[in-house]
């Protein structure tokens, strides 16, 4: 079927590496070492927000509307008079919730129905592959927007959006990386003494799933920021007055031309969200890919 | 292979009955009785609601819709807008050229700059040549596209004036594509340098240089054309990755297309015209994946008789 060329990362099975060795790997290359950094600077923005922030991120008229950068307020106000650094603080927040609740819908639901189709195999798998074909026949943003118009509009609607459309994509991975597991020795041997469907799935599969379910998160997570954020600015997703970084970009859209620091702060931690997250995510795969193994 | 080709279209046709059969699905499930969403506001009596009904035929058993829905969407006829009242199909086409041109001149921008760079880090892996040609690659997947428009307006329309933010002719066009092609560029990139690195490694490849070919030649008669299609193939998810592209692109520069009309007719919740969209993209995608399928068959002879 055409769309099932679809480009996905190649899947192979590994084993988890040690917990501690797998912490040192992670930061073995230099682009890894700046994600990792960048990353953890958003994660404590995010969360430390209330320390951090100088201002409440809805407090208006704390300076005068659309004022530039100064020292008090470094990344300058917007259109109500709001700190822009403040807000980009509490910004990380809901733009960072969105993604890992999207990657966390698609990662679960989707592995759950790839495990099972790929497990059970013979007709339930020849039915699911072609849905999951068919499903993978939705451009993802266009799958999300009519799952949108359904839900309507609004920041857990579009995070929820963006998890049903990246379904397809995980259980198609998951259905391939199990039916390679299903032939080997161990899940036979499970069978033979009689463990349930559901004991082989939790107790045999999702253990030697997890290094690809990893990776495949990881590296979808950048996207689902990303795209979520994308929903955001086009008016589908967080609505003003939250800070998120999409949503702030399209409210600060009319006043860009007088005060472009509107504009590239919530942009540019965006920007630098997803990178970090990418960069972190290429490292994991790097590590966790067997195939790559000889390399460093 | 006439054979494969007749299985590859048919093949597409369950594929498009279950992603209309989903659109089908989720505008049942839209809460709210569409009827008085069309009639919008305006106070009307049962009679006239009725009479509506009857004439949109929603007072219909659900099945007889569905198989009137596929039926009229093969075809192309997606009944009338509910806020403009014109038939969906004539919106749709009267947006389309504008959204293929832009679609074209991304994938131009795209394509140049995501083999460039592709090739190039391919060719010299693992030194600062390559670190900063991935360095591109990831800047490119990482920029939020809206954002990098934002930016590219604001420096070379608003601030220096090179380009018209507005318009229709080709200077209109230069800013939507790249910031249309930079994320595409990026994602090629990455699979062509992988691509080229591979085939770089095989026998005929040390074979050329062997025999004294030149470093350039063997990568541009040998190398070049093997590792370049494979990622080419992919064009089909860059295809997804143009429309996402496009609504946003579309939005930020307000140009008129088929992507901005989407995200309205969803603000407005003009459900025909969700639609009629929806079913026209999805069409358009399984169809463009499957012209690929095709052509990589007549090009690369072992997918024909590998399978």
């Amino acid at each position: 079927m055409a769309v099932s060329a679809v480009a996905l990362p190649p899947v192979s099975v590994g084993a988890l590496p040690p917990r501690r060795r797998l912490l040192v790997r992670l930061l073995g290359t230099p682009g890894a070492i700046i994600g990792c950094v960048i990353l953890v600077i958003i994660l404590l923005a995010a969360l430390l927000a209330p320390v951090l922030a100088p201002y409440d991120w809805n407090a208006t008229s704390v300076c005068r509307r659309i004022a530039p950068i100064s020292a008090e307020h470094w990344f300058g106000c917007d259109q109500f008079g709001r700190d822009i650094f403040s807000r980009v603080i509490y910004g990380g927040r809901f733009s960072l919730a969105m993604g890992v609740s999207t990657v966390a819908i698609s990662l679960v639901f989707g592995s759950i129905a790839g495990m099972a189709i790929g497990y059970a195999g013979g007709r339930v798998d020849a039915v699911g592959t072609r849905l999951i074909d068919a499903m993978l026949g939705f451009p993802p943003i266009v799958l999300a927007i009519l799952v949108v118009s359904v839900l309507g509009v609004g920041m857990w609607d579009a995070a929820l959006a963006v998890g049903i459309a990246g379904i397809p994509r995980f259980a198609r991975i998951t259905r391939g990386a199990t039916l390679s597991l299903v032939q080997r020795d161990f899940l036979e041997a499970a069978r033979a003494v009689g463990a349930t469907g559901g004991r082989i799935l939790r107790r045999h599969l999702l253990p030697n799933l997890a290094p690809v379910l990893i990776v495949i998160a990881t590296l979808d997570l950048g996207n689902a920021v990303l795209f979520t954020a994308t929903l955001s600015f086009l008016g589908l997703g967080a609505q003003p007055p939250t800070p998120e970084w999409g949503a702030m970009l399209n409210a600060g859209r009319d006043y860009v031309r007088y005060a472009p620091w509107t504009m590239v702060f919530p942009g540019l931690a965006l920007f630098l969200g997803v990178m970090a997250v990418n960069l972190v995510g290429d490292r994991l795969s790097m590590i966790l890919d067997p195939r790559q193994g000889g390399r460093r | 292979m006439p054979m494969r080709l007749l299985r590859q279209v048919l093949g597409v046709i369950p594929t498009l009955l279950l992603t209309w059969t989903v659109v089908f699905g989720a505008m049942q499930m839209v809460p709210g009785d569409p009827v008085l969403l069309m009639l919008g506001g305006t106070p009307t009596s049962e009679a006239a609601v009725a009479a509506e009904r009857a004439s949109l035929g929603v007072d219909r058993p659900v099945l007889v819709q569905y198989v009137d829905f596929l039926g009229h969407a093969v075809i192309g006829d997606f009944g009338l807008s509910f806020r403009t009242r014109q038939p969906v199909l004539g919106m749709i086409e009267s947006e389309l050229p504008s959204t293929l041109q832009l679609a074209a001149g991304g994938l131009v921008v795209g394509l140049v700059l995501g083999v460039l760079f592709g090739a190039v880090a391919g060719v010299w892996p693992n030194g600062w040549v390559d670190a900063g040609c991935m360095g591109f690659a990831l800047i490119g997947v990482s920029l939020p596209s809206f954002w990098i428009a934002m930016l590219l307006i604001q420096v070379f329309a608003t601030s220096l004036g090179w380009v018209p933010v507005l318009g229709s002719g080709f200077d209109a066009l230069i800013l939507p594509s790249i910031s249309l092609g930079l994320f595409l560029a990026g994602g090629l990139a990455r699979l062509i340098r992988s691509s080229i690195i591979e085939v770089m490694g095989q026998d005929y490849i040390r074979t050329a240089r062997a025999k004294g070919l030149a470093p350039l030649l063997v990568v541009a008669k040998h190398a070049f054309r093997n590792a370049v299609i494979p990622p080419l193939t992919l064009l089909g998810v860059q295809f997804a990755l143009l429309i996402g592209g496009a609504v946003v692109t579309e939005t930020v520069f307000a140009r008129p297309g088929v992507g901005r009309m989407l995200v309205e007719a969803v603000l407005d919740k003009d459900f025909p015209l969700v639609q009629g969209i929806v079913v026209v993209t999805t069409a358009a995608f399984v169809l463009v994946n499957l012209a690929i399928d095709i052509a990589y068959g007549l090009i690369d002879p072992r997918v024909a008789h590998g399978g």
